[in-house]
């Protein structure tokens, strides 16, 4: 009976090997599907074993986490609450996160391939790892002037956002979506309180969970005239040039007159292109435009940043929050050919071309900077758990060159003279050198218009310092006249922080 | 080790040679290694306490101290009572059942209240309860040995273990199902809180009569009367046992609802059936009418359901666990996910998240097990398992009397197959039925019965490495002579 003992005993070890083989398969070739399955529930409470990173501007901690002592064992907080909503978004248990929370996790949570050696030391040291720190580009009084700008704007808009940029560097230094939203109840761990908290949210009219400074486009308006009239400078316009103006213009193709916001404004035949923009007026503007051609316009448009759909706001590399694309929309008739009605809406910022105010404070900055126009950027360095090392530092980097230096000077000589003596007074920084186009566009039959204030500041020693774009949703009258007093408070803010962020 | 196997080889001519060379009892090489597994358990039990609570309490080595006077109590026993019993036996097993207690202990301080976990007594929940099934299913192991001076005695009850098998297996299906159904399966007997699972004992029990059984009947067995492809088939009259036992083991899988269960059985049968015989034509019967009823059970279950309904369920699970995540294939794909989330080396004794699982200290201890020592230790446990099984079968191959070796052979081989069942269930290589991981689940049936065939495989390898009694002299065999109907290692015609 020996013979079928020994064969007996290879038959067990085949079927030891057989589930040794299939335990390789899950546990090593499976192994990281299996770990990071949605099924898996350990990832989450393994993520809230370690104590999650602070997201912090200027020195104040604007996310940070504490121990609760339950099964999840910190609990996320945001002690800024709605201020800082859109920028940090949220880190909730069982829903998607958003903002830096979600760019950042990585990092913030701490299992980010540049922190192995951080955990390989506490592994030996029996510290307990933590996850990285993610400082801000925000400067706390830009974002305060920002936020309290918005919200108390004195023409009563439910909706709005407003962004501020170094021009130097693309540094953020200010970024609000109004209306916004408390964060704290969304992480909390009760999963109940935090998916009511949620859905109360999502179908909240105003959609207060939408970043509007990234990815809400609208019309433009006058703004848009910046593009059109850097297009002109390189066309043989110049600052002095006399265009062809009038109170009222009929393209070419269309029955429909372009008419100006008010009768006192370019009546002339002729206005010059600096008194144009300084008076912001349209039918200049739907001339020359239509004289330029569509490709030109559209082109300078895209040399600003419109059509680019990839642009993120985070870290200079890869990933950050992402923002929607400004687009000029179609300017053709339906056999191809380019419309002139079309065309000369457009080139005052109506018909299809759609901005977001991030676009519009580029414009503003790369007018500012001489023409370059530099990445923007939220995350100003990764810290490592003990704050010791640093593992991400912002080098600024130009995004693209709209424009050449002499035409970005004449665009800023005009629009220096729009807050000096046109429509964007209320910016006015007593002492600065400010900048600025405002912006009313139509936004329906029915509906209000909404206004819009692009525009920068210069310090004493001629260095630009801040370019803001703030955008009122239908606010109706007097809303980039509102969008433009918000406006300097913020650049005043950004001027007076020290360390400017 | 080879000492053990030179007389198997050829048992009547190395009679005096054994009686010199086998006079080494290895009983100290046996508490060596068993002083060892007692270090590695106290080690797991201090890991759990620093992972899970931070710090090592001053006593945490009380559970592991009590263990061990137990293990080494029943060490001493075996110095008396089987003294040349296979010495890694013992030490295997105490790792294996010290490390069960210790994550059913790891468990209990998971789901205990952050302040109560230092204070929590040691007999307290269910790695308590196993604490206690332990110290009874030691003693009792004791108590078998000492009962049972020679594994040939139990011969005697062949007939009156077979039939108390045949009840113990029915028992379960023919009660209602709230006496003695627990998710889906019909393998207990719940009476008040109390649950005990007869299955455990029926293996044993079975096992002795199988073996019994077979050893007479061996010679009639092995008569072939056709050949086909150079494969001797049985005559058709002699397939009746076989017969009987499938039917049994289908009738198992149809109102227990176990295909694991029935599995087992199967198998136990099939393998003495083959080591009796030498015959690999009832291997391959046995695998086409087992493989064929599976699958028969399998498509009448997708037909028309009623009894079927059940295993045909668990099969689809097992085709694609992640089609129902959340309900019928939730158990079996936790599982997996804490396999795959331990990885190579695991989250640390403590470090894992095992009650993600549910019902994780039953089936699926071996998957909580895993997520925290990662497929290295899994792999350790496996090689302890597979030693078990392997140095039972060694017992067989050197014990001298045909009964003695169906009884150790196939007991070895039935712990085998139990492990293979259960972890190739919980890891998705089989279908996963309702099997009690030996030594490591919690539950008194299951510990005790697989300590009582410890102690068998203990007492049969103590007979083949003891000294024949003429030679030695010293060592008379309690318990008489070989029953008559057996016919002794002797007169054995060894097959090479």
């Amino acid at each position: 009976m020996n013979a079928p003992l020994r064969r007996v005993g290879v038959v067990a070890m085949v079927l030891f090997g057989l589930l040794f083989a299939n335990l390789n398969w899950i546990q090593a070739y499976k192994a990281d599907e299996y770990r990071g399955s949605d099924y898996n529930g350990r990832v989450q409470v393994a993520e809230y074993e370690r104590k999650r990173g602070n997201i912090e501007a200027g020195g104040t901690a604007l996310a940070t986490s504490k121990e609760t002592g339950g099964k999840l064992r910190f609990l996320r907080t945001y002690p800024g609450g709605e201020k800082y909503a859109h920028v940090l978004g949220y880190k909730p248990v069982t829903l998607g996160d958003t903002g830096i929370e979600r760019v950042e996790n990585d990092f913030l949570a701490g299992t980010s391939d540049a922190l192995i050696g951080n955990r390989i030391k506490d592994m030996f040291t029996g510290d307990e790892t933590g996850g990285g720190n993610v400082l801000l580009t925000l400067s706390k009084r830009a974002q305060d002037a920002a936020y309290n700008g918005l919200a108390d704007n004195k023409v009563g808009a439910k909706k709005g956002a407003a962004i501020a940029i170094d021009p130097r560097t693309g540094a953020v230094q200010a970024l609000v979506s109004m209306p916004s939203f408390n964060p704290n109840p969304l992480v909390s761990h009760d999963s109940n309180e935090a998916t009511a908290a949620y859905n109360k949210l999502d179908n909240a009219p105003d959609g207060p969970l939408k970043n509007r400074a990234l990815s809400e486009v609208l019309p433009p308006g006058s703004t848009f005239k910046i593009v059109v009239a850097a297009a002109a400078l390189e066309n043989g316009v110049g600052k002095n040039t006399e265009i062809p103006a009038g109170s009222s213009w009929t393209p070419p193709t269309s029955g429909t007159p372009i008419r100006n916001a008010a009768p006192s404004i370019c009546p002339e035949e002729q206005v010059t292109l600096l008194d144009a923009v300084t008076e912001s007026c349209n039918t200049g503007f739907a001339q020359l435009g239509v004289k330029l051609g569509a490709d030109k316009v559209k082109e300078k448009a895209r040399q600003f940043g419109f059509e680019q759909d990839d642009l993120t706001v985070g870290q200079l590399g890869e990933g950050g929050l992402p923002t929607a694309a400004s687009r000029t929309g179609t300017i053709e008739a339906p056999d191809g050919t380019t419309d002139p009605a079309a065309l000369a809406q457009s080139s005052i910022g109506q018909r299809d071309v759609r901005m977001t105010p991030l676009q519009g404070a580029l414009i503003a900055g790369s007018v500012a900077n001489g023409g370059s126009q530099m990445r923007p950027y939220l995350v100003r360095q990764l810290l490592a758990p003990d704050r010791t090392t640093s593992y991400y530092t912002a080098k600024p980097r130009e995004l693209r060159q709209p424009v050449s230096g002499p035409v970005a000077s004449d665009l800023r000589d005009m629009m220096v003279s729009v807050v000096e003596n046109g429509s964007g007074r209320n910016a006015k920084i007593d002492g600065y050198r400010v900048g600025g186009k405002t912006g009313t566009a139509q936004s329906g039959p029915q509906t209000p218009d909404h206004g819009w204030f692009i525009g920068f500041a210069f310090d004493k020693n001629g260095n630009p310092v801040s370019a803001v774009c703030v955008m009122l949703e239908e606010a109706g009258a007097g809303g980039s006249g509102e969008a433009a007093r918000i406006a300097g408070k913020i650049m005043q803010a950004a001027i007076a922080d020290p360390g400017g962020r | 080790m080879t000492a053990a196997a030179v007389p198997a080889a050829s048992p009547a001519t190395t009679g005096e040679q054994s009686g010199v060379r086998m006079a080494r009892s290895r009983r100290n090489a046996e508490l060596s290694l068993l002083l060892l597994a007692l270090v590695i358990v106290a080690a797991y039990g201090a890991t759990v306490e620093a992972t899970v609570l931070d710090t090592v309490t001053p006593d945490f080595w009380v559970p592991t101290a009590v263990l061990a006077a137990v293990f080494l109590a029943l060490h001493v026993v075996i110095r008396f009572l089987a003294p040349f019993a296979d010495p890694a036996l013992l030490p295997a097993v105490a790792l294996l059942n010290g490390i069960g207690v210790g994550f059913l202990r790891r468990l209990d301080l998971a789901k205990a209240a952050p302040g109560e976990r230092e204070s929590l007594a040691i007999f307290a929940g269910n790695g308590g309860r196993q604490f206690a099934w332990t110290l009874a299913s030691v003693f009792l192991a004791a108590v078998l040995l000492a009962l049972m001076r020679d594994h040939r005695s139990i011969s005697r009850y062949a007939y009156t273990l077979g039939l108390a098998g045949i009840v113990l297996v029915m028992i379960p299906a023919v009660l209602p199902a709230r006496y003695s159904e627990i998710y889906g399966a019909k393998l207990w007997i719940r009476v008040g809180g109390f649950s005990i699972q007869p299955g455990e004992f029926a293996k044993l029990a079975l096992l002795v009569f199988f073996a019994y059984y077979l050893v007479r009947k061996r010679e009639v067995l092995s008569l072939a009367s056709h050949r086909v492809l150079g494969i001797d088939f049985p005559r058709g009259r002699d397939l009746g046992p076989v017969l009987a036992v499938w039917v049994l083991s289908v009738l198992v899988l149809v109102f227990e609802k176990d295909l694991g269960t029935s599995l087992l059985y199967f198998g136990m049968f099939v393998v003495t059936l083959y080591i009796a015989t030498e015959r690999v034509s009832w291997l391959l019967i046995g695998l086409i009418l087992f493989f064929g009823g599976a699958y028969l059970a399998y498509v009448l279950g997708g037909v028309i359901g009623g009894p079927f309904e059940n295993f045909h369920l668990r099969a689809e699970i097992w085709l694609d666990p992640f089609a129902d995540p959340y309900e019928d294939g939730y158990q079996l794909v936790q599982g997996l996910l804490a396999l795959g989330s331990g990885g190579l080396f695991g989250a640390g004794p403590g470090g894992g998240q095992p009650l993600e699982i549910p019902e994780v200290q039953n089936d699926f201890i071996f998957a909580g097990i895993g997520e925290e020592i990662g497929l290295f230790g899994l792999s350790a446990l496996l090689v302890v398992y597979l030693l078990i099984v392997e140095r039972g079968l060694r017992a067989a191959l050197a014990v001298r009397d045909s009964f003695g070796k169906l009884l150790a052979g196939g007991l070895a081989f039935t712990l085998g197959l139990q492990v293979f069942v259960i972890v190739g269930g919980i890891s998705k290589l089989i279908p996963l039925t309702g099997q009690t991981t030996p030594f490591l689940s919690a539950g008194g049936s299951s510990l005790m019965a697989n300590w009582l065939l410890i102690a068998v495989l203990l007492r049969v390898s103590d007979g083949a490495r003891r000294p024949l009694a003429g030679a030695g002299g010293s060592t008379a065999r309690p318990g008489g002579g070989p029953p008559e109907q057996l016919h002794g290692a002797p007169t054995e015609v060894i097959r090479p």
